[in-house]
């Protein structure tokens, strides 16, 4: 293949998209991305949407099929109300995990953004989905959307026979602990709908014996062993709070356990992507950005294409600095760009710096090198590992430790030469969601006296909780309907408990 | 393979069920901004969507996550001056207030939620829990009202309109009547047959069996014709006409323009009519509004004439009650419409007439209306006419209201008590 052919095959040249330009661009994009690049992707089901149906999809968290609740009206609400006072734009495309891979792209935009958008979307977000460990460990893009339809179809009924408030109530308070309703070790496996219903069914009889074993209160044998009741339960601490309310919980109904489950899978569904935002978009960015510039060497689009492309691509990837008034941290867009176009560069032209700091990298094929990268990390990790220092210099980083004993701030690593390993940590500190998230456990539940829940925050480097603490207490007495106790403990030493009995919330200081 | 798919005309509205389930959660609060928005509102403008503010704290959905304090380090980009060990001070606003981008992403860092409702949900709002006071239904007398409904099913009636389940289910059940006892006469004989002929053979027997066999057939025969289906067996759709109720109303607008009445006062007059014809389309297929303004006399007028030309001169009530009158009589049939009036005056009347006003509303009006509102703006003590027609609301509370204005707050909840539903 010759790099530059002199004769010019342009696909299109207006910038008016049409149904069969779309087809053509995405043969044409597909034909570089799998033959040329052999990125592996899902199959591609392309949607074309108008504006308002963006704004549905925005609402409903990117779940192509969601069941009713307030919460997503309000964010409909506060989207709608946004985009039509000019206050924002919409993204040019939302993507589905799912298999095939779903992809919305707005009417509005022009043929460059569409393809744009299908090369960002369709190959780069895809392949990401196909690739990444954390994908394929904890979602089934083959099952999500089975499994979307038989939630929104079980909590319709559930709505039909307790009534909409009593739903209503209960999905206000698993989504109160949807961060808490994710499973790090354990993997799922897929399963279709109709076996998710029948599963349903036999779960919500044997889990409803299974609790009323637990909560027995009628004497087994006439001798009770002193040693099963000095037991713990549960017998470790346990992070996923929703799943073991959904197990232990003593006064729920059977379809309660049900919806909290729900709501605890979609957590999971999402959990990955919570955790591989840099990563994820980057890598999209790499690939729009390597793919639309190879179709223009094979002279298939215009001079006017790449202009229109180079000019929305560079807005996307712009960070604007830290005191800039619109600044809202690291842009994920920008970082991931440079990051994956770094470890490009590093591959093919390698400094001397960089033979230092990645001697495996330097050199080496940049094509399975960034593939690597994608498929194996997450972005703590991902930063830890390859987080050049000519990108913190790019970048100008510095970091700032910001301690509330301290009258004012301190500038701990700043981009040089000592301080490029402390500023990587740090970042990459900064996208590890168990840092960002309060640790929060269950500790202990009183089986056979009042029935009370102890939960435990570990505070991290003195960070207290936020006072909505209190309204999320109460969220969970509403699962568990006895008093439940939230103690925030430091360094081994108890500071505060936060307890909300039948008379409501109360904080006391240790 | 890519499956590319045009969404656009399907699927709209997907987030309605969710923006309702939103606005009922919040109802008591959008109500309160509705009914304020209603009161400060200018007068052209109430027929368009409102911006409802809601205090966030009240609408945020509470998650567990760290609160202000402690330790945090945090990388940021675009470094000028800093090195490393710099101490700078704490930038207002609090801790690690610059550049969190988790933080702004859920906080919104605003204190209220703004979102704009759509005129239907305002003006849903805006008359929830109101009712037309005496929705007695005039019918027509005239055929355009006619209406045609489904009216069962009848024996007799044009063959396009034959329905054929029913047709084909009597039919059946006309065979298996009219040939039961030759069925039952059949299996006897039958079994007659079946026993002669299992016996010996003997000259009796032989003729019993010919004389059977002989029966049979004819029996079979007569079974036969009973025909499959009869004209007696058909049944036909009905359809009937049916009076439709008349949905259509008119809404008269009596107001006073003599000299005392200022701008500011028929401002606030302009604004009960409009919630008035609002409320009334909501209510009506078709609505016609007739504006009669008055001083020492009546006249007809156009909306325009109606609110902003300025008259001077005395105030003769009853003038225009006449004419109200008169017109109902011309024009508007009372079988055939559902007749409101609405009548704003500052409380100015000439002394002698306000019994006259009475008179007229009490035999003439009344029987005719549906509902006569009357609203007084004024903040000054109440004269005659207010005392007459205090006297017409005692004879008459299901049809005549009264209601005092003093500003221009006063108007949406006047509004209300005057069309509250009332417990029937």
């Amino acid at each position: 293949m010759t790099e530059h052919d002199n004769t010019a095959n342009f696909i299109s040249t207006g910038s008016e998209w049409s149904f069969p330009l779309i087809a053509e661009y995405d043969a044409a994009i597909k034909d570089i991305a799998h033959n040329e690049f052999g990125l592996d992707t899902y199959p591609n089901q392309i949607e074309v949407i108008s504006a308002e149906q963006m704004m549905d999809a925005y609402a409903s968290v990117g779940m192509p099929i969601g069941y009713h609740h307030w919460s997503f009206g309000k964010h409909f609400v506060s989207t709608e109300n946004a985009y039509q006072r000019g206050q924002m734009g919409l993204a040019y495309e939302i993507v589905i995990n799912s298999n095939p891979c779903i992809a919305y792209l707005m009417e509005e935009n022009t043929m460059t953004m569409q393809a744009l958008v299908i090369a960002h979307a369709c190959y780069g977000h895809n392949s990401f989905f196909k690739g990444n460990y954390l994908f394929k460990t904890w979602t089934d893009a083959s099952s999500i959307i089975d499994y979307l339809v038989f939630a929104r179809n079980y909590i319709r009924k559930c709505e039909e026979r307790y009534g909409v408030p009593e739903v209503e109530a209960l999905l206000d308070s698993c989504h109160a602990l949807m961060n808490y309703g994710v499973d790090r070790y354990k993997r799922p496996y897929p399963i279709s709908a109709e076996e998710e219903r029948l599963r349903q069914e036999d779960r919500e009889t044997a889990l409803q014996a299974q609790i009323n074993e637990l909560w027995r209160t009628i004497p087994i044998s006439q001798k009770p062993d002193r040693n099963q009741d000095n037991a713990r339960f549960p017998s470790e601490p346990q992070e996923n709070i929703l799943y073991f309310f959904e197990k232990n919980a003593p006064l729920l109904e059977p379809w309660q356990r049900e919806i909290l489950r729900i709501v605890r899978k979609i957590a999971q569904y999402f959990y990955p992507q919570r955790q591989t935002q840099v990563m994820n978009e980057g890598w999209a960015t790499f690939w729009h950005y390597t793919l639309l510039n190879r179709l223009y060497d094979k002279r298939l689009v215009t001079d006017g294409f790449m202009l229109e492309f180079l000019q929305s691509h560079t807005a996307v990837v712009y960070q604007p600095t830290f005191d800039k008034p619109y600044y809202r941290g690291i842009n994920p867009y920008a970082l991931g760009f440079a990051m994956f176009q770094d470890i490009k560069r590093i591959c093919q032209h390698p400094t001397e710096e960089d033979k230092h700091w990645f001697p495996d990298m330097a050199g080496s094929d940049w094509l399975a090198t960034v593939k690597f990268a994608m498929q194996n990390f997450k972005d703590e990790s991902f930063v830890q590992q390859f987080l050049s220092p000519k990108i913190m210099r790019e970048f100008r980083m510095f970091s700032v430790l910001d301690d509330q004993k301290k009258d004012a701030l301190h500038i701990g690593a700043i981009h040089d030469d000592s301080g490029f390993r402390q500023l990587r940590q740090s970042l990459s500190n900064q996208y590890n969601l168990s840092m960002n998230e309060p640790n929060i456990q269950v500790w202990a539940v009183n089986l056979r006296g009042d029935r009370s829940i102890i939960l435990r925050h570990v505070r991290e480097k003195g960070r207290p909780l936020a006072d909505s603490s209190s309204a999320v207490l109460k969220h969970l007495h509403y699962l568990w309907k006895f008093d439940v106790h939230l103690e925030c403990w430091e360094e081994n030493k108890r500071i505060s408990t936060i307890s909300c009995t039948k008379e409501g919330v109360k904080t006391y200081t240790h | 393979m890519s499956y590319i798919i045009d969404r656009r005309l399907n699927g709209r509205h997907k987030s309605m069920v969710n923006r309702q389930r939103f606005l009922d959660r919040y109802k008591s609060q959008i109500r309160e901004s509705v009914a304020d928005a209603a009161s400060k509102r200018s007068i052209t403008d109430i027929e368009r969507g409102e911006s409802v503010s809601l205090p966030t704290k009240d609408i945020s959905e509470p998650t567990f996550h760290h609160g202000q304090g402690g330790a945090r380090d945090m990388v940021h980009p675009g470094n000028k001056e800093f090195v490393t060990g710099d101490k700078i001070p704490r930038p207002q606003g609090g801790a690690g207030g610059k550049g969190n981008g988790k933080a702004s992403n859920q906080g919104d860092g605003e204190d209220e939620f703004n979102f704009t409702l759509t005129q239907e949900e305002f003006l849903n709002f805006l008359f929830e829990d109101l009712a037309l006071p005496n929705l007695i239904k005039r019918r027509l007398a005239g055929i355009e009202t006619w209406e045609w409904q489904s009216a069962g099913i009848v024996s007799e009636g044009n063959p396009a309109k034959i329905n054929i389940v029913r047709s084909l289910r009597a039919a059946t059940s006309r065979r298996i009547a009219l040939g039961m006892s030759k069925r039952r006469a059949l299996r006897e004989k039958e079994a007659e047959l079946a026993l002669l002929l299992s016996q010996d053979v003997c000259a009796a027997n032989v003729a019993r069996i010919a004389e059977l066999r002989e029966e049979i057939t004819k029996l079979k025969l007569r079974l036969e014709k009973i025909p499959f289906i009869d004209t007696f067996d058909l049944r036909y759709n009905h359809h009937i006409k049916v009076a439709k109720p008349s949905a259509q109303a008119v809404m008269f607008c009596v107001m006073d323009v003599s000299g005392s009445m200022s701008q500011a006062t028929k401002d606030m007059a302009k604004r009960f009519f409009l919630l008035l014809y609002l409320f009334l389309k909501r209510n009506y297929e078709k609505i016609e509004v007739v504006f009669i303004r008055h001083h020492t006399s009546a006249k007809e007028v156009d909306e325009q004439e109606f609110f902003y030309s300025r008259e001077t001169g005395g105030t003769i009530v009853s003038s225009a009650l006449k004419l109200m009158n008169e017109i109902v009589t011309a024009r508007y049939p009372s079988d055939e419409w559902n007749i409101y009036g609405a009548q704003a005056s500052d409380g100015d009347n000439w002394s002698d007439d306000s019994p006259l006003c009475q008179k007229i509303l009490t035999e003439q009006l009344i029987p005719a209306l549906q509902y006569f509102s009357y609203i007084e703006i004024t903040p000054r003590q109440h004269q005659a006419l207010w005392l007459a027609y205090e006297e017409v609301q005692a004879e008459h509370p299901d049809h005549f209201a009264m209601q005092q204005i003093i500003e221009p707050s006063d108007i949406y909840p006047v509004f209300r008590e005057l069309f509250a539903r009332k417990p029937a």
